[in-house]
């Protein structure tokens, strides 16, 4: 046998080279097909974190370039996390460990708009940024829900189509708002807290509860499911509706100034261990109440800043970013959000950077900056 | 003596490794942006297997110049020949530049850089929105340029070794 790298003598019979090229084109282009169909491109109904944040926006009704496409008004806060050292015998991340580690965050109120009006934000957000001494960060943004409305991605997206202004009346169609219902009865609880959870004055005397389940794994290599909750240390004063429709459209955040010129503001960090029948990757069921619950430190809070400027601005609240001893779960809605708070991390950074969002960053002049 | 037909032994290992890597990497890239379910563990591996790119680069660029390739075949045309050397040149380039791209846009994002277990890297850019928007553009296109040119060089390859049966294709399979 002839050395397969020595060139074909002179002589031998030339071969038709077009099966080969007819081969090799096949093969070029089976692979930039795979390709294309990985990345989503040739499956437009597949629903992507791109497409999602699409729908987000259209039901948003506008585009507030530099802003976050959910959540958009806020301000960043900053502060201390006291850890009782309680949590360093469920979790070995560092965060746990008794002691003090600074804080920075962001609180917020539901919806895509950052000048609406804070009578308007059923839903309230508490974020934090948490690096400890071995440099290991933890990510989280809460809500003042306790359950969320579906369990899956599909689900929250038929919502935001469902809930998105009928261009006719400018408001949802309540048709199709009574069909998403219908289609998923497991938003019942939700829109139950929603329509009779008493609404409190402040900001600060909220609680903020993560909603989905992780796991904390200990220094043994044991774990266990848990969910976490801020439980304000402020009285609960509840709002009525008169109260919120005569209120002020950046209520919350006068509020929070006048409470943090006389003091820090306090939560204490909750965790519910869940039991082995617990739901796990199902956020729209609330675990029983009896479940263990350990206070594991407590969030101080001593300032804000403008989102504008502030240091919050530039931070993606990816709740996956998590230390070692905190792991996601199966929970569906988690992946979900980490890939797509993703997208709006990135569209908004473009338009910053690229400097096409001077209300965001208040170059604009007279913006309000979008405070709560 | 004659210069040997073949690429040495740990060119044509890390030849083929990151071969299979590259590829791994390009189709997890836009697999893991696209899906709302498979992210988590998909930026998990995404991350530290750039990273390892980035490692092995270097030893592979470090043994080429050690160790020279094998010439082209005489009788290749310069056009052709020209497009092989440019071509390489790219590659090269782009396995570099990914990874560090993908390093610099998380360190401008302003996210942590985990690897594996509580092992991170740190931030090598500052956390700065506008860096942040251009890397976060460069990684895409950059990856979309690497897979063209990947796509282009499998088809000379395949080329050298179905049509012209040159030696080529054989001088990165086979030993001496
Ligand atoms: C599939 C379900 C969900 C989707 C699609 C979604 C979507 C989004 C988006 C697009 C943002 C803006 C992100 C950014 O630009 O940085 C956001 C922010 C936020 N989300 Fe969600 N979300 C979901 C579920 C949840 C759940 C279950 C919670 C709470 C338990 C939550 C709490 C928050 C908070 C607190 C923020 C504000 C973060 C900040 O201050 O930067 N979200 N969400
Ligand atoms: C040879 C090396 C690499 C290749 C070929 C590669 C390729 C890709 C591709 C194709 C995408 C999808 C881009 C898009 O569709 O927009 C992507 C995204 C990404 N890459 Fe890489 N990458 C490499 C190295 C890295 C490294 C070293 C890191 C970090 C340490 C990294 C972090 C990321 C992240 C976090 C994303 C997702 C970004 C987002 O969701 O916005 N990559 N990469
Ligand atoms: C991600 C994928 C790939 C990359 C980044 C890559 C990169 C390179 C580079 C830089 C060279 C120049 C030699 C060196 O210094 O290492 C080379 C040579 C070569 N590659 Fe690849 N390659 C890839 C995939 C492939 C595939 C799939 C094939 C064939 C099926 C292939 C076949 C060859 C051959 C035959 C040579 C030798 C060419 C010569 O003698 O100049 N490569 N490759």
């Amino acid at each position: 046998m002839p050395d397969p790298a020595t060139p074909p003598e002179a002589g031998k019979p030339r071969r038709n080279p077009l099966p080969a090229l007819a081969a090799i084109a096949a093969i070029i282009a089976a692979m930039a097909l795979a390709f294309a169909w990985v990345g989503g491109w040739l499956t437009p109904s597949k629903l992507t974190p791109a497409r999602f944040v699409d729908v987000i926006e259209k039901a948003n009704g506008e585009v507030s370039a530099g802003y976050r496409r959910a959540h958009a008004k806020g301000v960043c806060i900053a502060g201390t996390f006291e850890s009782n050292g309680a949590g360093a015998a469920l979790s070995k991340a560092r965060v746990f460990a008794a002691g003090k580690l600074p804080v920075l965050g962001r609180m917020s109120i539901g919806g895509g708009s950052p000048h609406a009006a804070d009578s308007g934000g059923r839903v309230r957000s508490l974020s934090l940024q948490l690096i400890a001494d071995d440099g290991q960060e933890w990510r989280t943004a809460m809500n003042s829900f306790p359950v969320f409305m579906v369990a899956t991605a599909q689900g929250f997206y038929d919502l935001n189509v469902a809930s998105t202004a009928d261009p006719a009346t400018g408001k949802p169609d309540p048709a199709k708002m009574a069909a998403f219902g219908k289609a998923h009865p497991e938003a019942a609880p939700f829109f139950e807290w929603a329509k009779t959870a008493p609404w409190s004055t402040s900001l600060a005397s909220t609680t903020y509860n993560g909603v989905n389940a992780f796991r904390f794994v200990d220094a043994a290599g044991g774990s266990r499911y848990v969910r976490w909750s801020m439980r304000p240390q402020t009285p609960f004063e509840a709002m009525d509706a008169e109260q919120l429709k005569a209120a002020d459209p950046n209520f919350l955040s006068a509020d929070l100034a006048t409470r943090l010129a006389a003091g820090p503001l306090r939560w204490d960090l909750v965790v519910t261990v869940a039991a082995a029948s617990d739901p796990i990757a199902d956020p729209t069921k609330a675990w029983p109440e009896d479940r263990q619950q350990i206070v594991v430190g407590t969030l101080i809070v001593d300032r804000t800043e403008p989102q504008i400027n502030g240091a919050c601005r530039d931070i993606n609240f990816d709740p996956l970013v998590l230390p070692t001893g905190i792991e996601g779960s199966d929970d569906p809605i988690l992946a979900a959000r980490s890939a797509i708070y993703s997208v709006s991390f990135n569209r908004r950074e473009h338009e910053i950077g690229t400097g096409k969002a001077p209300d965001a960053t208040g170059q604009a002049g007279s913006s309000t900056g979008g405070k709560p | 003596m004659s210069p040997s037909k073949h690429f040495n032994l740990p060119a044509r290992l890390l030849h083929w490794l990151m071969s299979a890597m590259i590829l791994t990497m390009l189709f997890v890239g836009v697999g893991m942006v696209a899906s709302v379910t498979q992210r988590p563990w998909l930026v998990d591996l995404h991350r530290p297997v750039g990273i390892a790119i980035l490692l092995l680069v270097i030893v592979r660029l470090i043994n080429r110049l050690l160790s020279p390739p094998p010439p082209l075949p005489a009788d290749l045309p310069t056009l052709q020949s020209i497009a092989a050397k440019l071509s390489h040149l790219l590659l090269y380039a782009l396995m570099f530049a990914m990874p560090l791209v993908g390093w610099s846009m998380l360190s401008a994002g302003g996210y942590p850089i985990p690897m594996f277990g509580a092992v991170h890297l740190p931030a090598i850019v500052p956390h700065d929105p506008a860096l942040y928007a251009v890397l976060r553009c460069a990684h895409t296109w950059l990856a979309f340029l690497l897979f063209a040119t990947v796509l282009l060089h499998l088809a000379a390859a395949l080329f050298h070794a179905w049509v012209r049966r040159d030696g080529v294709f054989q001088s990165m399979a086979g030993g001496d």
